[in-house]
């Protein structure tokens, strides 16, 4: 067993968990109940799954001159998927679509209320 | 790698339209772009695996475009669905 089989299996492995990771992000998008918790299954193949795929993209081409593009997705994912999320939570909570019931701890309710306070002259 | 293309194919086409099935029920316009996310995202590791199968890099700058550009619809529809404007009732 040569050193490029070695790879082809490792970068076999990489995909396989990348795309069941997809899976299972459909998996939750489906199954569970409200935005916050679909977010929490979407970001499974965001970041991981990506990162994973690539791996195995990079184990296959066995190329260092690709190395560095293939960082570069994986840099402008990092830099861009929590934005994304962050944006979608903040539009869910402020339109109030968010179940209170479902959540474990909410201290930015109380942040939003004391902000509404009126304040006093300057 | 014919096995895995096969078994990585069949993950991503399920998870294709079990995505696509959110997004057609989806409550919520927010529920939609978030499940959009998700279709991109399976999107990238499809060019991906094509590539590492076939071992060619004629997608990468394509994966690098759709990492990078991939937020500014959500990004750009939470902005716009600020309110409660553009917001449908639940109705599951």
């Amino acid at each position: 067993m040569s050193w490029t089989d070695v790879l082809d299996v490792a970068a076999a492995a990489c995909l396989l968990a990348g795309c069941l990771l997809s899976l299972l992000a459909a998996l939750g998008m489906i199954r569970f109940p409200d935005l916050l918790s679909r977010m929490h299954a979407a970001t499974k193949p965001q970041v991981l799954g990506l990162v994973l795929v690539l791996v195995g993209l990079g184990l296959r081409l066995r190329d260092e001159r690709t190395l560095g593009l293939l960082l570069l997705v994986v840099l402008f994912q990092f830099s861009t998927a929590p934005i994304a999320s962050h944006m979608a939570g903040r539009a869910a909570f402020r339109a109030g679509q968010v179940d209170h019931d479902l959540l474990v701890t909410d201290e930015l309710s109380e942040t939003l209320e004391s902000h509404e306070e009126p304040r006093g002259a300057p | 790698m014919t096995w895995v293309l096969g078994i990585c194919s069949a993950f991503l086409v399920v998870a294709a339209v079990l995505v696509v099935v959110r997004i057609t029920r989806g409550p919520t316009m927010l529920d939609r772009i978030v499940a959009f996310d998700v279709l991109v995202s399976a999107t990238i590791c499809a060019l991906g695996l094509e590539a590492a199968v076939h071992q060619h890099t004629h997608s990468l700058p394509i994966l690098a475009a759709l990492a990078l550009l991939g937020f500014v619809s959500t990004a750009s529809v939470a902005s716009l669905t600020g309110g409660r404007q553009g917001v449908e009732e639940e109705d599951r």
